[in-house]
């Protein structure tokens, strides 16, 4: 219950700075994601089925607020929230370059994904231009407010193993 | 033994599979329902307006504040710079002011001509601030603190200055999503001004770093249209109004099919610096009623 509480403030948290400060101090127009950073730090630290929560509350608020298909983002973050849960069995708290790695990973999955569904279908196939200038800037940047970030969800990660 | 057959003692819990399949058929579900009706993205507007619309106008405030101070830092560098060049600047433009005050007499006749003065003013407007933008890179939209509650509905065009920003696309009781004409997502009908030529303007990504929007289906067999002309909505267009500037030519091409042109144009409104729009409560479906 506790846990559930503070993972959806996290979300908000996250999705509000997203969609607010970042812009604002954003380099090159591109903004961090940072709701793969908690779907991913969930999945890994609480397993699949958090991870998989956590990724469709995520992926649903960020649908709700574009102006597309509900469910469409919900999907692709679910998933990703799933697969990292799959990597709960080698998590060690201490350990930082599997979590890093695990959310690089995951945003080049998104960042592909989102690539695929929601323009190759619309026949823009330029997609060297996508990669260098969209994916490649996002991962690099959610990497580096990753070492700001992770700390944080750590910190609450081990107050609640705690109790 | 199947994993879901419930043990004595043990609380009920469903496997992630199970979860993430079932989940799975809900999102589809989702897409398909919201693709066709209104009934999954009504309530979740409400709800979404009411929770996170009112700290996102907070915190917007706050990110826009930092925003101005590490572009001061940046700018310190490039005013010092800067400065020497207008200095400049300033005597070039001293003699080409006199010439332009020239211009301006006969700008006031034109403009009068093409009565694009008066045609702005005739539509019902309110003011909005844009207090989220979109969260992912991929699309060029932001929100507004303006709903229905305040008579915005969707498909409602948004212009700021003199151009043409976008049109609602989403609505809530106060906040509303608006895309832009840069979006990748954007297509609109305009045409010519000077030659009344329809064309379909595309936002696009690829183009958007250079500044410029593409448009394309361009039919000027008269060779008239030239760089530089301005493009308005067409009257042909089922979402916007007629008459709101889009932007300036900036290339033309021939396509190769010979029939047709394209190329680029300049956008009106300065997207990069945009905190307040209009919101133009005429909707181009009961324009003949005015």
């Amino acid at each position: 219950m506790r846990r559930g509480i503070i993972t959806a403030l996290l979300i908000i948290g996250c999705y509000i700075l997203q969609s607010t400060v970042f812009p604002a101090i954003a380099f090159a127009e591109i903004v961090p994601n940072l709701l793969i950073v908690v779907t991913a730090a969930c999945g890994f630290m609480w397993g699949d089925r958090t991870g998989l929560a956590v990724g469709f509350v995520s992926g649903l608020l960020a649908d709700i607020f574009s102006g597309d298909a509900i469910g469409m983002h919900a999907m692709i973050y679910m998933y990703i929230g799933y697969l990292n849960g799959k990597f709960n069995g080698i998590f060690f708290p201490e350990d930082i370059k599997l979590p890093m790695a695990l959310i690089l990973i995951s945003d080049l999955f998104y960042g592909l994904f989102t690539y695929l569904l929601l323009f190759m279908m619309r026949s823009r196939f330029a997609f060297p231009f996508y990669f260098m200038n969209i994916i490649l800037p996002e991962i690099v940047y959610t990497i580096l407010v990753t070492l700001l970030l992770y700390p944080i969800i750590l910190w609450i990660y081990n107050r609640l193993e705690k109790h | 033994m199947s994993p879901i057959v419930k043990k004595k003692g043990e609380k009920f819990t469903l496997p992630g599979k199970y979860l993430l399949f079932i989940l799975t058929i809900i999102c589809t579900g989702l897409i398909v329902l919201t693709l066709n009706t209104d009934y999954v993205s009504r309530p979740l507007t409400i709800v979404a307006g009411y929770v996170i619309s009112p700290l996102q106008q907070g915190i917007s405030s706050m990110g826009n504040w930092l925003g101005r101070r590490s572009e001061e830092l940046v700018q310190i560098r490039d005013l010092l710079e800067e400065n020497e060049e207008l200095k400049n600047q300033i005597d070039e433009l001293t003699i080409e002011n006199t010439k332009l005050q020239q211009d301006r007499y006969e700008l006031t006749s034109l403009r009068e001509l093409y009565g694009l003065d008066a045609q702005y003013d005739d539509y019902q407007k309110i003011g909005a601030r844009i207090i989220a933008r979109d969260p992912g890179n991929w699309f060029h939209s932001f929100q507004i603190d303006k709903g229905y509650e305040d008579g915005v509905a969707v498909d409602m065009n948004i212009i700021a200055g003199s151009g043409l920003v976008g049109r609602v696309v989403k609505v809530g009781p106060n906040w509303a999503k608006v895309n832009t004409v840069i979006a990748d997502n954007f297509n609109v009908s305009g045409q010519v001004l000077s030659t009344e030529d329809n064309l379909i303007v595309k936002g696009s990504l690829e183009l958007y770093a250079d500044g410029v929007v593409e448009f394309g289906d361009l039919i000027d067999n008269a060779d008239q249209v030239v760089v530089g002309d301005k493009i308005v909505t067409s009257n042909i267009s089922d979402k916007y109004l007629p008459g709101i500037l889009i932007g300036y030519i900036s290339t033309l091409n021939r396509d190769s099919n010979n029939l047709t042109k394209s190329g680029h144009l300049i956008p009106a409104v300065d997207f990069e610096h945009l905190n307040d729009v209009l919101v133009i409560l005429q909707l181009k479906q009961n324009y003949e009623d005015m």
